[in-house]
């Protein structure tokens, strides 16, 4: 059972390891390096044995702590869900420790969020791109990266040597129709954060 | 050759020790038949063998957790078609619940009954897909044709529910987008009398037949330990032999109150596989008797959750609250609170994931889906290494993945 007990065991053996808000299941907050210690006592004491996701979350420019990861973790014998929050050291060139060697379902989740956010994984096997070409050279999920994306060369030299094709922005006017968080609604729309250009009327430089 | 059952990478550790001819580098995909969609695996061969495996993926990528950034609740739910797009209802749901975990809504048990209907029939209709081609990469041409029959009438049923074969964009945050039409309730029996014949003609073209066990059997083994560790789910992670479907261990959408089976494998082979998903479709068709025989009365959608789910369109149309609630939810997006959710349904593929993190207001801070099949592809570069390069058909079919989802 996940019960007070089971909270209160847990943060007494690990003094890194503090309780976090949470509505659906227990949150956790860890420090980056006892993150691999605690995944494996988890995993091999309390049961934990599935890694189900991990992913970083980017809480933006003026974060004291830019990005996080997150980790869930599912128990077979609890039925339940565990999850863990931990910063990644260093807001510029965001670091975290590798837990590829407690689960190797990690393997690519890591791939991903380093791929997405920049976040190094230490101690990550085969840390390359996943999603997007190996080349390119933007963290597209940082909340700094626009929507429409950004001109980059295509990967494909004999390609562009005859079409001098390159990856363009898309569109942004006529969709998709952005109504992003923060601030008044007309604020976010495409024509008010510069990304209103089509392929008829070029983007103003 | 004599392979360890308890090591997924003892067959590639084997294949590279003795390498008796020369290497040869070969390319498999993006765009091939075996592929399933837009996969391309690099791989090293000595001879027939393959002694490496590197899965590519990113082909499919359109970045739809950016898009899910900068744009409302609802406005996404056409986007999760996108993602498993083999059963794009199941995909809703899993959508929608999440959500309304976070908002903390209770939906009304019509909703919740739909809800388990369509998941079932989209089910079964990703089932019928998965067995059948898995039939054509095993050289069986037939039992595609008998899958595809009838997915045809699920599709059919599909469009007279939501007006759409594929991309269907059923459900909202707090309920579904219209109710079941009339008469179709019994349609959806009707089709479910007829579906096990269909599935005990694949069944005999297929279960047993020794040209098809010669190419399954003990082929891409899993075990137990490794289907934990590399984070399968699903039928993949059952037919390993691990007990795990969260429709029972961690019911959602009234799921505790129907009664099924969940068929576990015991090798975890390719072959494995295969039964599992028939069984599955047998187990669909059982829930979906059960809840259309209790079929609740009542609303389709959460009447209490105003800033939410947006009202019928005849009251939109005849009065002034109900108007500017609907105008609200349309301009700004349903209101949930700040906070974090992760929700997990039990899909056709496996466990799929939305990790939703809220700060408040009509659009998602930070969504990240967990898709199945990603998780169910990373095991590839261990597996494969040390089979025959004709297994691969065979191993990659018996996968049942998505491309649509592992690169959303």
């Amino acid at each position: 059972m996940i019960d007070q007990d089971f909270t209160d065991s847990l943060l007494e053996k690990f003094s890194s390891v503090s309780l976090r808000h949470h509505d659906d299941c227990l949150t956790l907050d860890c420090e980056p390096n006892a993150i691999v210690e605690f995944l494996s006592h988890l995993r091999d004491e309390e049961t934990f044995d599935l890694l189900v996701d991990l992913t970083g979350i980017d809480h933006g420019q003026k974060a004291e702590v830019r990005y996080t990861v997150v980790i869930h973790l599912y128990s077979r014998i609890h039925r339940n869900y565990l999850r863990v929050h931990s910063p990644a050291v260093n807001n510029e060139s965001p670091e975290f420790p590798s837990v590829e060697s407690v689960f190797p379902a990690a393997n690519w989740h890591e791939r991903e969020a380093f791929d997405m956010f920049g976040i190094t994984f230490s101690g990550h096997p085969n840390l390359k791109r996943i999603l997007m070409w190996d080349e390119y050279p933007y963290f597209p999920l940082r909340k700094d990266f626009p929507l429409a994306g950004i001109d980059v060369p295509l990967p494909a030299e004999d390609v562009v040597e005859v079409t001098d094709a390159s990856v363009e922005p898309a569109p942004m006017m006529g969709g998709p129709f952005v109504s992003s968080g923060d601030g008044m609604m007309s604020d976010s729309e495409p024509r008010a954060k510069d990304e209103s250009w089509t392929e008829q009327a070029e983007k103003p430089v | 050759m004599e392979v360890n059952i308890g090591d997924v990478g003892a067959r590639g550790a084997e294949a590279q020790t003795k390498v008796d001819g020369e290497r040869m580098a070969l390319n498999v995909g993006p765009s091939h038949p075996t592929t399933h969609g837009v996969l391309r695996l690099m791989m090293d061969l000595d001879g027939d063998v393959i002694t490496r495996c590197e899965p590519v993926l990113g082909y499919l990528h359109r970045g739809d957790e950016k898009i899910a950034e900068n744009m409302t609740y609802n406005q996404f739910v056409p986007y999760t078609d996108r993602l498993d797009y083999l059963a794009p209802l199941a995909n809703n749901v899993a959508y929608a619940i999440a959500v309304e975990r976070l908002a903390g809504i209770e939906l009304p048990e019509r909703c919740e009954a739909i809800r388990v209907l369509v998941c079932e029939m989209a089910r079964i209709s990703s089932h019928l897909l998965g067995m059948g081609v898995f039939g054509m990469d095993a050289g069986a041409w037939t039992p595609f044709m008998y899958t595809f029959t009838e997915r045809e009438k699920l599709y059919t049923l599909f469009e007279e529910l939501t007006g759409a074969r594929f991309t269907t964009s059923y459900t909202r945050i707090g309920g579904v987008a219209r109710d079941v039409p009339e008469g179709w309730l019994e349609r959806v029996l009707n089709f479910c009398e007829h579906l096990p014949k269909a599935v005990d003609e694949v069944e005999k073209l297929l279960t047993r037949n020794r040209i098809f066990l010669d190419r399954t059997e003990g082929i891409g083994e899993v075990s137990q330990e490794d289907a934990i560790a590399f984070g399968f789910t699903g039928p993949n992670l059952r037919a390993s032999g691990v007990d795990l479907d969260l429709r029972k261990d961690k019911p959602y959408s009234g799921y505790e109150k129907y009664e099924f089976d969940v068929p576990i494998g015991t090798r975890g082979d390719c072959y494995d596989r295969y039964l599992v998903r028939i069984e599955e479709v047998r187990q669909s068709i059982r829930i979906i008797k059960q809840v259309i025989k209790d079929f609740p009365d009542g609303v389709w959608y959460c009447e209490d959750a105003k800033k939410i789910f947006a009202p019928p369109k005849d009251k939109i149309l005849s009065s002034m609250e109900e108007l500017i609630q609907n105008f609200m939810i349309v301009t700004e997006g349903p209101q949930i609170p700040a906070g974090e959710v992760y929700f997990e349904a039990e899909n056709p593929k496996g466990a799929l994931g939305f990790y939703v993190v809220s700060k408040g207001g009509g659009v998602p801070y930070r969504l990240k889906i967990r898709a199945p099949s990603f998780c169910n592809l990373s095991i590839l570069e261990n597996m494969v290494p040390g089979h025959m390069l004709s297994d691969i058909t065979v191993i990659l079919g018996s996968l049942d993945f998505v491309m649509g989802e592992c690169d959303r």
